[in-house]
């Protein structure tokens, strides 16, 4: 039997699932704090998760803008995980490395490379790792005010954290054991 | 009373004076702190937007330590995102018992086991409940007569896990506020969002949602939050929130327990009050005037 969807949309099956029951009601557009900025509403993306407008999903900023405030989750009166369906929008982008939102998915990446590295994030390395891998020069310049006030409070620290255990062999398992059997 | 303490990766670093607060404030209530042996990161907003199943193991890694320690007691944790992370692990495994099995597969790799038997808790839930009201202003060496505070309580710590309040409109600071003898500043923001990490990666989207609150904040004294990353937003902007709204949109924000401490008789010292971002100063001031007009009146 044919099925509704091709197999390039496929990657949006377990997005689909969790929104498969939208009524298209809105509350959640009219929930999110973010909406404004968005290129497609919420409530716009659902039905394009149903549509299986792959190309589309992952060339929208929308759930990158999604900072996980949970109203929509709190509101949506078919009960629907929304907060978790634009998660899984993320982790799906980087599986498919569609690298639609530079800056955020830079931001994710290095901040888990930091704590791969040492167990806990050190902010100071984090935010180098950042700039480096933004490879724009002028950036670091926007963060100096913040920088130096940070500074100023002793709260920069450059050294690596305490209790240095680096989590490698616990990230890589994790990793595997998510494509084995997602 | 004793809890188990997971301070996570900002209380080391730009939140350190929440750390030293919750600590202070918590002795000086007769709590005891137990801190879980060599906590990691508990993958904050990151992990799960990286990877599923990575977003678990880290924080079950954290109670499978936890676990180990034998404290039989609760978990005290301060920061919302770590808070919702340990939360997602706890309540993940118990609802699927598959997933459960593969977290425990991942953690073999550092011999750990995760049982699931231990509860987290905010730290906004063991001041407003396991405390408590009652127990703070019997300890009031300093009162805040005629102040005005702005809870704001950000997202994490509400939602999506309704454990200890309104998830729309939060209500568990007010009593603290009250007994420490400070007005609650009246307003619709205290579970809005903060814009979280988007003050960096989309600072044109972050910094206005910043404005709405700090802009509604006006008339307040000061904003308590119960959270690193809130607190860093409201706080480390308000220069250019102001320079982009054309207002003086400055105001003194503090930790929950930097503030209930200040009354109970701790020192700016032991709170750290030298460690906000934002000026304390004429708060400190006026908080200072209000206690001694209380006194003499």
């Amino acid at each position: 039997m044919k099925t509704e969807h091709s197999e390039a949309s496929d990657i949006l099956a377990p997005v689909r699932k969790m929104v498969q029951a939208c009524i298209q009601c809105g509350t959640c557009t009219g929930s999110c704090p973010n909406a404004f900025a968005m290129d497609y509403t919420p409530r716009h993306l659902w039905r394009m998760v149903m549509m299986g407008l792959t190309d589309e999903i992952f060339n929208s900023l929308t759930f990158y803008l999604c900072s996980a405030c949970y109203s929509c989750t709190l509101r949506c009166p078919r009960g629907l995980p929304l907060t978790e369906a634009m998660e899984t929008l993320k982790q799906i982008a980087v599986k498919e490395n569609r690298l639609v939102n530079k800056p955020s998915q830079l931001f994710y990446r290095n901040f888990m490379e930091s704590v791969r590295r040492h167990g806990r994030v050190r902010e100071t390395e984090f935010m180098t790792l950042y700039f480096m891998d933004m490879k724009h020069p002028f950036l670091p310049f926007r963060y100096m005010p913040l920088g130096l006030k940070l500074l100023r409070k002793g709260k920069l620290s450059f050294q690596l954290p305490s209790g240095g255990n680096t989590l490698d062999a616990l990230f890589r398992k994790a990793v595997e054991a998510e494509e084995a059997n997602p | 009373m004793k809890y188990l303490y997971y301070p996570g990766c900002s209380l080391e670093g730009t939140a350190s004076e929440y750390d030293f607060s919750t600590r202070a404030f918590m002795s000086a209530v007769g709590a005891e702190l137990v801190e879980v042996t060599d906590w990691t990161c508990c993958g904050a907003s990151a992990a799960p937007a990286i990877n599923f199943l990575l977003s678990l193991v880290l924080p079950a890694r954290n109670l499978a330590l936890a676990e180990k320690m034998n404290q039989d007691c609760d978990m005290l944790v301060p920061c919302s995102a770590c808070y919702l992370n340990l939360k997602n692990a706890e309540e993940h495994a118990g609802k699927n018992a598959a997933l459960l099995h593969k977290i425990n597969t991942v953690l073999e790799e550092d011999h750990l086991v995760f049982g699931n038997k231990i509860r987290v808790k905010h730290l906004l839930e063991v001041l407003s409940k396991d405390i408590g009201a009652e127990k703070i202003r019997s300890l009031v060496k300093k009162t805040f007569e005629g102040m005005v505070i702005a809870p704001y309580y950000g997202c994490q710590a509400l939602r999506p896990y309704i454990v200890f309040d309104d998830p729309e409109y939060p209500q568990s600071m007010e009593p603290l506020i009250e007994a420490i003898g400070a007005k609650v500043h009246r307003w619709d923001m205290g579970g809005k969002c903060c814009g979280a990490s988007h003050t960096t990666t989309k600072p044109e989207v972050g910094i206005e949602l910043v404005s709405a609150i700090l802009k509604k904040a006006k008339g307040a004294d000061a904003i308590v939050s119960v959270c690193p990353m809130c607190q860093m937003n409201l706080e480390a902007f308000q220069d250019r929130v102001s320079e982009y709204q054309h207002e003086d949109l400055h105001i003194p924000v503090l930790y929950l327990p930097q503030l209930l401490g200040l009354a109970i008789g701790l020192t700016d010292k032991e709170l750290r009050l030298d460690s906000n971002l934002s000026d304390l100063n004429g708060f400190l001031r006026k908080s200072e005037a209000a206690h001694h007009g209380s006194i003499h009146s």
